[in-house]
């Protein structure tokens, strides 16, 4: 009885096909196990990229997560955790209490100092910080040393100082130094890579474009290391020969370097754009009377600024998390100011060089995970708006519609 | 006459801005190269390539760092040329153009691309050796820590997510190429969808499988930022397996130049590594691009 039906239907096919042999319905569809499978495992493997994604969000996250949940169980039982606080800061209990408010003391005068240097507009902030500096005393005199507590209280302070007896994470200095370096090299790779692009899509002849295309590519497969080798050992002194500045190391050549980065990205996304420019808009514009240059800024140029504004966009992102030129080319200082010469610690950098080095699990470790998430959203939210709005845009534009 | 004259004038003044910045950009490709080869020539010998460093790192050649970038690459090829490739068959053999699932999934491979470097590292470190390591350790060899460290093999599945978007965007351009004739014929002589993919559409983007792998490696053998803490190391006396950390060529540049106590002593021995990474790249890159052109070609005609 089991059989039967599992027979039946391979014969009832088998005499369908054999007495219909010639058939043109191509929409019928023969089952077939291997094509089935094969289908299925193909579909499965397309998703990988998708669980790549979720899966990057996820574990960052739950790496960067614990800043934020522990400082919550405290604050609901803060005398439940004294015994766990005082074994988690390794038992040295006696000395601490004298330590840290040596520390706070320090820590205050210096905030005050430099905020008396900064225009006073951050009144506010020192506020904020001593009376964080505060509670974070108090919760560390009332219940043990809490570490996460402290940590996110300084988050949005700006002294890196992560190790040391009271380790402060602020990330201001870090995200200061991120966009100025970011500014810097897009003020450098951005104008080029556009004209040379304007260049290439417009007025280049097939001989010369033969040659800047896989030149670019061939620029855009330089590991970043050796990018980074080059600014260190070469740019840096070239640089400050020309322009006699004091740190031989700082935003400017790392913002130069990272530019070199960031051209082929600029180059080759600006250059589809202005390519997906219909060939009619070119004519026209040269039928009224335009001349070649007049048509590529005033025609061609406009028509493609979606295009060109997504390039930016990338471009940004690839500064944003490059790490190996930062680490290499930049100096490394968490110091925040405006001056392009000065050294500064990018946020990827200050997790490419701290992460080796850290414990697990610690809220250092915690901290730089958070960096971390801070680094993917910003780069996810730049491809968004660079995929989605931009294109969008574009299309409606080249269109007509 | 002269104001047509100074429109002309105009014109080529800022024709030649444009060529100017191309020129610009070739310029400083062409510097690059010849600095670094210059500077890392003389360094450059079957003995720097073939021995170990000696006396701290101050002598001696890069061997291990070659072995280690070898086996990085090859690891990382084995996981990520095949998923690329069958993920580029899906979004141009199964899924429909517009549909959301194509849509979602081409998104996801361009984010990929995007995403820095250091997130892979990060990545790396949270889900293959804090996850997936610490579980196989407390599963199979009772806690002990063995898989829940930095290693290659970690160092190398790392990678291939970086590389996985490079090996789709090659694959799928090649299977494009492939005309939709030969498809149709295929499946006019009665051959399934799966028999046409394998014997006619696969072995016609061969090419682009190869273009995507060599580009794949390439990127995989000069990054830096993914393997940074998730197995890369600074020196090593014996050659690594599976299980081990490893020396890498961008790395050993890194820490040569940033964290060693003496860098001038050591300068020709960064220079010798830089001109090897940067050649193996260039040389890499620049058979990318042959091939490629070949295919564009191709498809035009």
């Amino acid at each position: 009885m089991t059989k039967e039906p599992s027979k039946a239907p391979t014969s009832g096919k088998l005499t369908a096909a054999s007495s219909e042999p010639v058939r043109f319905d191509i929409t019928r569809k023969k089952f077939r196990i291997a094509d089935y499978v094969a289908e299925k495992i193909i579909k499965g493997v397309a998703f990988l990229s998708i669980t790549i994604i979720v899966l990057i969000f996820f574990f960052v996250f739950r790496e960067a997560f614990p800043i934020f949940s522990i400082s919550k169980e405290i604050k609901k039982s803060t005398t439940e955790n004294v015994v766990q606080d005082v074994q988690e800061t390794y038992g040295e209990v006696t000395d601490q209490p004298a330590k840290e408010e040596n520390q706070e003391t320090y820590g205050a005068v210096t905030d005050s100092s430099q905020v008396q240097e900064q225009y006073g507009v951050q009144t506010n902030d020192t506020a904020s910080i001593e009376d964080a500096s505060d509670k974070a005393y108090t919760v560390s005199a009332g219940s043990g040393f809490d570490d996460n507590q402290s940590a996110i209280k300084t988050l949005l302070t700006k002294d890196w100082v992560p190790v040391s007896d009271k380790p402060r994470y602020g990330i201001l200095a870090l995200i200061v130094g991120t966009f100025k370096i970011t500014l810097i090299s897009l003020l450098f790779a951005a104008p080029i890579a556009i004209l040379a692009a304007l260049y290439t899509a417009v007025f280049a002849n097939r001989k010369m474009k033969e040659i800047i295309k896989p030149t670019i590519e061939l620029l855009a497969g330089f590991p970043s290391v050796v990018i980074g080798f080059f600014a260190l050992m070469v740019m840096a002194t070239f640089l400050q020969e020309i322009f006699h500045y004091e740190t031989r190391l700082n935003s400017f050549v790392g913002g130069i370097a990272m530019g070199i980065a960031a051209i082929p990205i600029i180059f080759t996304i600006t250059e589809d754009a202005l390519t997906a420019v219909p060939k009619s808009f070119y004519e026209a514009s040269l039928a009224i009377g335009a001349s070649k240059w007049q048509t590529a800024f005033f025609v061609i140029l406009p028509a493609a600024t979606p295009g060109i504004f997504a390039a930016i966009l990338l471009g940004i992102g690839r500064v944003f998390g490059e790490t190996m030129i930062a680490l290499m080319a930049t100096g490394n200082a968490a110091q925040m100011d405006l001056n392009p010469f000065t050294s500064v610690r990018t946020l990827a950098a200050t997790i490419g060089a701290e992460m080796a080095e850290v414990v697990f699990g610690d809220t250092h470790y915690n901290v730089l995970f958070l960096i971390g998430s801070l680094l993917f959203i910003f780069t996810f939210i730049i491809n968004a708006i660079a995929e989605f709005y931009v294109k969008g845009k574009l299309m409606k534009r080249i269109q007509g519609k | 006459m002269i104001k047509s004259f100074r429109k002309n004038i105009k014109g080529i003044v800022i024709e030649g801005i444009t060529l100017v910045s191309a020129l610009l950009i070739i310029a400083i490709v062409i510097i690059m190269l010849t600095v670094i080869i210059i500077g890392g020539k003389d360094q450059l010998s079957w003995e720097f390539l073939t021995s170990f460093p000696t006396d701290g790192m101050t002598k001696g050649g890069i061997f291990p760092a070659i072995y280690g970038t070898a086996l990085l690459v090859i690891i990382m090829s084995i996981a990520a040329v095949p998923f690329g490739t069958i993920t580029a068959i899906y979004l141009t053999e199964y899924a429909k153009e517009n549909s959301v699932i194509a849509k979602t999934i081409r998104f996801a491979v361009r984010t990929l691309a995007v995403i820095p470097s250091i997130i892979y590292g990060l990545f790396g470190l949270g889900f293959f050796i804090k996850f997936v390591g610490a579980h196989i350790d407390g599963a199979f060899f009772g806690g002990e820590l063995k898989w829940g460290q930095p290693n290659l093999l970690w160092a190398s599945l790392t990678m291939s997510l970086l590389t996985l978007p490079v090996v789709i965007v090659s694959v799928e351009e090649a299977l494009k190429t492939v005309p939709q004739e030969l498809r149709a014929a295929s499946l006019a002589l009665g051959a399934t969808k799966w028999q046409t993919i394998r014997k006619v559409v696969i072995p016609g983007s061969i090419s682009g499988i190869m273009t995507g792998t060599i580009l794949a490696v390439s990127r995989g053998a000069g990054e830096v930022a993914p393997i940074l803490f998730t197995g890369a190391a600074y020196y090593l006396a014996t050659l690594p397996g599976l299980g081990d950390q490893f020396m890498v060529l961008g790395y050993h540049i890194y820490v040569l130049t940033t964290q060693s106590a003496n860098v001038d002593q050591t300068l020709p021995i960064q220079f010798g590594t830089t001109c090897v990474l940067l050649l193996l790249t260039f040389i890499l890159n620049m058979s990318a691009v042959i091939l490629r052109y070949r295919i564009r070609k191709k498809k035009t005609n």
